[in-house]
């Protein structure tokens, strides 16, 4: 389906919902009413849990702060409506900050956890205060007036639910395509990838904790001049589970899971409310454990709910062909030969096992340099202590003057370093070219705002021209739209040494980048380095490979068993009997 | 607040602290082998008090009917499981194990009820009765899930409480119960005023405890089941069959579950829902104990039981807000302590 | 002789990528086998496949029984065990009880447990001296020793080995596989899987080249020790 087609169909369906009170009932623009607030509830969670990776069952809890911000507001303060929604965004986000700094620091399943224990705290604190009314809550909430028109009536502020949650729907489907967007995609799967591209996690996470918070806050807002009652019920923990299993239900990896779950679980506890009564005298009571078995049936076996099987549906869309732009700036590369890397007595213990015993080696800039030994030596352990990946017990790294050693990934990011890794760290849902494009971020700047209005869409253009080159030059050029895990593994790796590359380093790090690919890529591979160096880029590599690294590298620093054992260029290494011996073997 | 009272409410705290350490040590042992954490085990001990208060009323418990509900679904499952590998000789065992077992103490329920029985039968039948609801849940909904993220093992435990609250619902009904109390002699020290059942309580707390520990530490399925989670890979690859080490983990932890809802039924009136608030809050004791730890689980529950007497006395209604809100610095604290507890983090879906 | 053990077209997919390859080998009671080869060839994943910890076609006949539904808890109870890459170990628990636990298949035979267990603190005498410690304070080669006595406490009859001399000191290598071969006394058949060629040649009777998920060349260890191709796939070029 191309892009004008989709277009063409969302405004036939946003005209079918702008016409609904005409040829609906009532009783079904309610519906739709509750629907439109609940999905933008969801469409926080799918933006938070979905893409982000961060499951919240508390929900609920910013839906509540904010309906009885603004019900006490417009009630014990007589304020119109609308600054009552400026008063409940103000609370909501407040809250989500406060709560988003800490629940976030949480690590794996902690962090849901950290949800429900606030989102109870929070419910029960509602039916706490008088001036909340307690358990009998507030009422009499004002209606909203658009100017001198009264949104009461189900049919009025169905349109401005229906308008805010387009609009919201639209705004975070921006902020997805933007460089923040792809910052949050890239959450799921873990850390240390992200880190290690300048990107930071705690600061993403909480931004994303907060449009969610913000997004539910705003349908509390709706709800409380809708409903025109606010009362602790509506916010318990029930609902938060509720509106989390609504995200998946529909489909938490597609924006528009928000609103097709929404749909389909008020549709059917409407109809259960009919059906059940039938079944059994309290046939009430069964509609939660429907809901239950649902929810678990779901989660065995369609995780990925609803949505999936739509778009399987539907025709692929046709992508936007990559328009020629003004590169991105670069850096001064250092001077060839200038001191560049400079590595000190590393040493680094795990538990018994030394991995790294007093290593030390130094890299020029404009050299290629490869690092070589049997398998455990230890290589990949040095490369994670130089990245910051991990922290060593002893010695020190000086990269361009700076010493390094403890510095954390994104620092030595910032520096320019950049690395791959040897097990693959891609994005594999993610396409070829947006993998790529994350390597761009920290020579990038729009911020959250910017992208959710599309006024990025300049230096987007930029990014995404540099991103393709990258992907050429590395020989991945032509499908850059194509899922990243559909490639095999050797070419994933080369996706990693482009995303590298798409930072403009100054020093490049790869871990094993031939593993798996054929004897023409590993030409190419070498062909490509080759180029680099020529542009001033210093390259250090691990390889097992030892022809690739022979034909390759200027000089070899060997290692086993965590040592260095030899230094020197790749003749005098080969014909060393020491280095033999190390690889083949020696008899038992 | 006088020291007398203090006293009271210290020895209050002990006493429910007691229960919350029986629930933690649950908790703990579902978790420490399956790496699920049971949400819904609450929901276990309220049935457990509801089951007996039923049946001290006269009537039949509608555990009766979860259990066959429980095994019909069970076994269905299990004939699915086997059909599919193309083992039907396994059938017959799940369905002894899934089918017939829970079916025993169900029929026997049926039978009798309405007749007046003494609690010396009355309280094993209970405990008996309610004891399969873990190990059924765990072949239905978990085991299936067997190798998925800790979060996603999470989330669907929140969709079990649902599930089980609803049907708790359903079979016994939105009032609420109180079972008679076990005995009703006091003791007094000075000061201090003992009754048995807070005796009976904190012994039995430590008792369960001491026997969990004898139980991991010295025994070798104790060892295996503990194995299985410290390294999943490395059991099977010894002959540890996770599957058979989950129903066992779940099975005890049941059995721990029932006894503190013996326990906690005389001392207030429970409902149908009460048990995921009781969960929750021995889940906080056994978080300070990091979940990987028995003593450890056994002071943050006690403590949390000490907190919630003083936090009801100063403000009844606040108790609640109390005890969550002292979680999450707790999961601050662990999780950091814990370091990086899963580099990679999981999702909910692929 | 029906041989031991017999794997026919063997397939591995690791996500998307096949691993192994139409893979075939045949090992006879009695023998040491290895398969050699360059690292990311696929020898572990062929191990761990053939234990069943992963999905595979094609077929496995352990004992003259194909080994298709059988399962790896079942197996390890007939005597087919593995001792993988990473060793998987019970890093928190102690010696003794790893070694007790690698006994769990035989858990009804408690007497002949213990005896077994001595005979292990016999062959790994430091295992003995450590026998209270945990399992993850224990230096490289004894974890290796450790894993290896566990699966010895199964009292296998195949015993697949994944790089017993991975991460090893150049002293500890030379032990293991002074052990490795001693192993064939106590009617032990092993497969063995290592990066160390050399080693594993001149300890097995058979050998097998795996490289980029096939068999490429195979014999008779002592042939393969000096056949030149061999030292091509590990150093490249002249050597």
């Amino acid at each position: 389906m191309s892009r004008r087609a989709a277009i063409v169909l969302a405004l036939a369906v946003i005209a079918l919902l702008a016409a609904a009170p005409f040829y609906a009932t009532s009783f079904t623009i309610t519906l739709l009413n509750y629907i439109g607030i609940y999905a933008l509830v969801a469409l926080g969670i799918v933006l938070l849990t979905g893409f982000g990776g961060l499951t919240s069952f508390g929900q609920a809890a910013f839906v509540g702060i904010a309906a009885y911000s603004t019900a006490w507001l417009t009630t014990a303060e007589g304020a119109s409506p609308w600054l009552g929604l400026l008063f409940a965004l103000a609370s909501t986000g407040l809250a989500a900050t406060v709560l988003g700094a800490v629940t976030l620091r949480l690590g794996g399943h902690y962090l849901p956890l950290g949800t429900v224990a606030w989102g109870l705290a929070i419910f029960f604190l509602f039916g706490n205060f008088e001036a909340l009314g307690r358990h009998n809550g507030l009422a009499n909430v004002p209606p909203i007036y658009i100017g001198s028109l009264s949104l009461e009536p189900t049919a009025a502020i169905y349109y401005l639910i229906w308008a805010v949650l387009i609009a919201a729907t639209i705004l975070v489907a921006n902020l997805l395509e933007s460089r923040e967007g792809r910052a949050i995609r890239s959450l799921r799967g873990g850390v240390v990838m992200v880190e290690s591209l300048g990107i930071s996690v705690f600061r993403i996470r909480l931004i994303t904790f907060i449009i969610a918070a913000l997004l539910a806050g705003f349908s509390g807002w709706l709800y409380a001049h809708m409903s025109r009652f606010v009362s602790p019920a509506p916010f318990d923990l029930r609902m938060g589970i509720q509106y989390l299993f609504m995200a998946i239900l529909g489909g938490s990896g597609h924006i528009l899971g928000a609103v097709v779950g929404a749909a389909l679980i008020t549709l059917l506890e409407n109809a259960l409310q009919d059906v059940l009564p039938l079944f059994a005298r309290d046939g009430q009571q069964l509609e939660v454990i429907v809901f239950a078995v649902i929810y678990v049936l779901v989660l065995q076996f369609a995780r990925g709910g609803v949505m999936p099987f739509v778009l399987r549906l539907v025709p692929g869309a046709a992508k936007a062909p990559i328009v020629a732009a003004a590169p991105l700036p670069r850096r001064t590369m250092p001077e060839r030969g200038t001191a560049l890397l400079s590595v000190e007595r590393l040493f680094k213990r795990f538990g018994g096992l030394e991995a790294v015993s007093q290593v030390g080696f130094d890299i020029k800039a404009g050299e290629i340099v490869g690092l070589i030994g049997p398998n455990g030596a230890g290589k990949s352990t040095v490369f994670n202590l130089i990245t910051g990946a991990l922290t060593c017990d002893d010695g020190k790294i000086f990269f361009l003057g700076e010493d390094i050693t403890r510095a954390g990934q994104r620092r030595i990011a910032e520096a320019g370093i950049a690395r791959t890794f040897q097990h693959v760290k891609l994005r594999p849902n993610m396409s070829l070219l947006d993998n790529v494009l994350l390597g761009t971020y920290p020579r990038t700047r729009a911020g959250f705002f910017k992208a959710a209005l599309r006024l990025d869409r300049q230096e987007e253009r930029r990014a995404r021209f540099e991103a393709f080159a990258q992907l050429k030059r590395v020989g991945l050029g032509d499908e850059p739209y194509g899922p990243a895990g559909n490639l095999p593994l050797g070419r994933q790796r080369i996706l990693e040494v482009a995303r590298a590359l798409a930072a403009d380093p100054a020093l490049i790090i790869l871990d094993e980048p031939a593993a798996g690919l054929s004897r023409v890529e590993k030409k190419a591979l070498v062909d490509l380095l080759h180029s680099l160096r020529n542009e001033g880029v210093t390259v250090l590599l691990v390889e097992h490979d030892v022809e690739f690294v022979m034909g390759l590298v200027d000089r070899i620093v060997v290692m086993d068993f965590g040592s260095k054992l030899v230094e020197g260029t790749p003749a005098a290494v080969r014909a060393n009997p020491r280095v033999q011996e190390a690889y083949l073997g020696s008899v038992a | 607040m006088t020291p007398d009272i203090g006293l009271i409410l210290g020895i209050d705290g002990i006493a429910t602290g007691s229960i919350y350490i029986l629930v933690g040590l649950g908790l703990v042992l579902i978790f420490s082998v399956t790496r699920v954490v049971f949400v819904p085990f609450g929901d276990i001990v309220a049935f457990s008090a509801l089951t007996l208060a039923t049946m001290q009323l006269g009537r039949m418990p509608g555990t009766v009917y979860m259990i066959v509900t429980l095994a019909a679904v069970a076994c269905l499952v299990e004939i699915g499981h086997h059909l599919r590998r193309r083992q039907p000789r396994r059938i017959v065992r799940g369905l002894f194990y899934y089918g017939l077992l829970p079916l025993i103490p169900a029929a026997i329920a049926f039978f009798t009820a309405g007749a007046n029985m003494p609690s010396w039968l009355q309280i094993p039948l209970a405990i008996a009765l309610v004891v399969p609801i873990g190990p059924l849940i765990e072949r239905i909904a978990l085991r299936p899930l067997a190798d998925a993220s800790v979060l996603l093992l999470l989330v669907v435990s929140v969709a079990l409480t649902f599930g089980l609250s609803g049907l708790g619902l359903l079979f016994f009904g939105p009032e609420g119960f109180r079972t008679k109390p076990l005995t009703g002699e006091i003791f007094r020290f000075g000061p201090i005023i003992l009754s048995t059942q807070t005796l009976l309580m904190v012994a039995s707390a430590a008792v369960f405890s001491l026997l969990l520990f004898l139980f991991f530490e010295q025994t070798l399925i104790g060892k295996a089941l503990r194995a299985t989670s410290v390294n999943r890979i490395g059991a099977r690859i010894v002959g540890i069959r996770p599957g058979n080490a989950a129903a066992l983990a779940f099975l005890l932890a049941s059995l721990l579950g029932a006894v503190s809802g013996i326990l906690i039924g005389p001392t207030t009136t429970l409902y149908y829902d009460s048990g995921f608030i009781i969960g929750l809050k021995a889940f906080v004791g056994a978080i300070i104990g990091g979940l990987t730890s028995y003593p450890g689980t056994a002071l943050g529950a006690l403590l949390i039981g000490v907190l919630e007497s003083f936090a009801s006395f100063w403000n009844s209604s606040l108790k609640e807000v109390v005890v969550f809100s002292v979680l999450i610095p707790v999961l601050l604290w662990r999780s950091l302590s814990l370091g990086r507890v899963d580099d990679e983090d999981h999702e909910v879906e692929e | 002789m029906r041989p031991l053990l017999e794997i026919k077209d063997f397939h591995v997919a690791y996500g998307k990528v096949e691993a192994v390859r139409g893979v075939g080998l045949t090992m006879q009671q009695g023998q040491i086998v290895t398969v050699i080869g360059p690292n990311g060839a696929g020898k572990t994943t062929l191990l761990a496949a053939a234990a069943g910890l992963l999905r595979s076609r094609g077929q496995v006949i352990y004992d003259g029984v194909d080994l298709e539904r059988v399962d790896v808890e079942e197996r390890v109870e007939r005597g087919f065990c593995l001792v993988p890459e990473r060793r998987e170990l019970f890093g928190d628990m102690a010696v003794a009880d790893n070694l007790l636990l690698g006994a769990y298949a035989r858990r009804r035979h408690g007497s002949e447990v213990k005896q077994t267990l001595q005979q292990v603190f016999a062959r790994f005498p430091r295992l003995a001296e450590r026998q209270k410690q945990k399992a993850q304070t224990l230096s490289g080669g004894e974890r290796q020793m450790l894993a290896l006595g566990r699966a010895l406490m199964a009292k296998p009859r195949l015993l697949m080995l994944d790089e017993p001399s991975l991460g090893l000191a150049p002293i500890m290598v030379r032990e293991i596989f002074h052990i490795v071969a001693s192993l064939r006394e106590l009617g032990v058949s092993i497969l063995l899987v290592e990066q160390n060629a050399r080693a594993a040649l001149e300890t097995s009777d058979y050998g097998y080249v795996l490289e980029m998920g096939e068999i490429t060349h195979q014999g008779p260890s002592a042939a393969l020790a000096h056949d030149t191709r061999v030292a091509t796939t590990y150093l490249g070029g002249a050597a």
